[in-house]
């Protein structure tokens, strides 16, 4: 490895701790400029759901782009993309439950028991653990559980896709091509794919054979 | 020969008192602009001074202008910002604030409006034709099945008018609307989104309820293209979407018409579409809504407030069963 790919891979971490946080001032932005359409806590609860859903599927995608691309900093910043898909979730349920519906629990609980929501709220209440325990000392003090645990994140990630198609109407296809996508890349977990696809198109395993 | 006239299906005296009360929010109107204005959700409303001017021929304005500042129950208009940039019209996008620009361009003259099917005189009409029917402001509130709602002060001229001008014949039960079948230029008619074209329908005594508008206009201008220009259909007891816009064609049937959406989704969408805060959509409540430009949610109304004028209609029907 040369001395630039190790600049990068220094910088990389910093690059996308930034990207993930630069959602907060874009959306605070947008929301001053009143760009959030005519319906903006509508439009503020679609977008950081939206994004917690974006890095959710980007934590999951972390893993298969280092075995198939080789590309090592991916693993660096996989706890950290969970963890700003909690921030995100944690946003964008505290706008549902306060700008939305002015902190009425009656009606929050009357809209929480339709399918759409419960799926997004036991996706939500799942991150809970993971996001705790993404923090010292527990991944050291779970040792092997620790990645047990976080195996849920494959469960997560399609509720949080089923929330998303379950919240459109009829005709409006973008949440499929996410759940597409998210399926995509839990079947490249299958030990199959996986032997196929690693070091696909690094050549690395077919060095070795040769 | 048309049996129903229109003062039987509405009580004279209701019919008269809104009118009335239109009349008097004019005067009320500077008080609750400069309410709305320190809201900051209210744009360029200017309170028309000439009293009646609700109920006269409407001549579009070069800037969007009301007759009044609130509906009848004292709230605010939606802004004319909010309500050209927030528009359900799947025939261009399924996003709401894409509508306006998408829309811009969908060529709207020469345009014909041809009323066929169960009448004595069938007739196409050319959106100048139309005038005739002395289009008047009518302050509704517009409520979408989605969850959110607007005041909007329409212009338009209540449907029995136009039907009149045709004489159904008696065998005439159902009135079926459908829009303009233009894929060239509305981009989703080339998907299949939806099944095109748009088609709705409402039964005969709902078409002849004098709340029942053909729509022309709002905010005193010609209706903007984003909002169903040159021509549509407002029904402010209902959910948003039976409102169709860019009407080519009203058939008079005797067959209960089966709308786009009943298509799409039976179980979730029905042939009456009533505004029901509780009959819930079967993927959430309907029993509140948010008001565009306010925080927090308001109470759905029953028949979205036009319990008084409508509820007759349905009288002994379950609305569980015909949502």
């Amino acid at each position: 490895m040369n001395a630039r790919n190790k600049v990068f891979d220094r910088w990389f971490p910093i690059l996308v701790h930034i990207a993930c946080l630069l959602p907060i001032p874009w959306l605070v932005l947008d929301a001053w400029q009143g760009n959030l359409t005519a319906n903006p806590i509508r439009g503020s609860i679609l977008r950081t759901g939206k994004i917690a859903l974006e890095l959710l599927i980007l934590s999951l995608a972390c893993t298969p782009v280092n075995s198939i691309f080789g590309f090592k900093p991916a693993l660096k910043v996989r706890r950290a993309l969970g963890d700003y898909s909690f921030l995100y979730t944690s946003l964008h349920f505290a706008i549902f439950v306060s700008l939305d519906y002015g902190f009425d629990f009656q009606l929050v609980l009357d809209e929480l028991i339709r399918p759409y929501a419960l799926v997004g709220l036991i996706a939500g209440l799942l991150l809970v653990p993971l996001a705790i325990t993404s923090f010292a000392p527990w991944p050291k003090r779970l040792g092997k559980d620790w990645k047990r645990l976080h195996n849920l994140v494959y469960g997560i990630n399609l509720l949080a896709g089923l929330h998303f198609i379950l919240v459109v109407k009829q005709g409006d296809t973008e949440p499929y091509l996410w759940m597409i996508l998210i399926v995509f890349l839990l079947v490249l977990r299958i030990p199959f794919f996986r032997r196929f696809l690693s070091g696909f198109f690094t050549h690395k395993e077919r060095l070795t054979l040769t | 020969m048309v049996k129903i006239d229109p003062s039987e299906v509405t009580p004279k005296h209701l019919y008269l008192s809104r009118r009335q009360f239109i009349g008097s929010t004019t005067a009320l109107a500077a008080g609750a602009l400069a309410l709305a204005a320190c809201k900051g959700n209210l744009p360029a409303v200017e309170p028309v001074t000439t009293p009646g001017a609700s109920t006269a021929t409407v001549v579009p304005a070069s800037t969007p202008s009301a007759s009044g500042a609130t509906d009848e129950l004292g709230d605010p208009l939606t802004s004319f910002q909010d309500i050209t940039h927030y528009n359900n019209y799947y025939e261009f996008s399924t996003k709401k604030s894409a509508v306006a620009d998408l829309a811009a361009d969908f060529p709207i003259s020469p345009w014909t409006i041809e009323v066929s099917g169960l009448v004595k005189d069938p007739k196409s009409y050319t959106p100048d034709d139309l005038q005739k029917f002395e289009p008047e402001e009518r302050i509704y509130r517009l409520r979408c099945v989605e969850g959110w709602s607007m005041i909007i002060p329409w212009i338009g001229f209540p449907l029995h008018k136009l039907l009149k001008d045709v004489q159904p014949t008696s065998e005439a039960t159902y009135v079926q609307f459908t829009t303009i079948y233009d894929p060239k230029n509305m981009p989703s008619q080339n998907s299949n989104l939806l099944e095109w074209p748009y088609v709705e329908g409402l039964r005969m005594d709902e078409a002849m309820h004098d709340l029942t508008l053909m729509v022309t206009g709002l905010y005193g201008q010609d209706l903007p293209k984003q909002d169903g220009a040159p021509i549509r259909l407002v029904v402010p007891w209902k959910y948003g979407f039976k409102g169709i816009k860019a009407i080519v064609k009203i058939e008079l049937v005797d067959y209960q018409p089966i709308s786009t959406w009943m298509l799409a989704a039976s179980n979730e969408y029905g042939f009456y579409a009533n505004v029901n805060p509780e009959v819930d959509h079967p993927r959430w409540s309907q029993a509140t809504e948010r008001r565009i430009g306010e925080v927090g949610r308001r109470r759905t109304l029953m028949f979205n407030g036009y319990e008084e004028e409508v509820a007759s209609l349905y009288t002994g029907m379950d609305l569980e069963v015909n949502y």
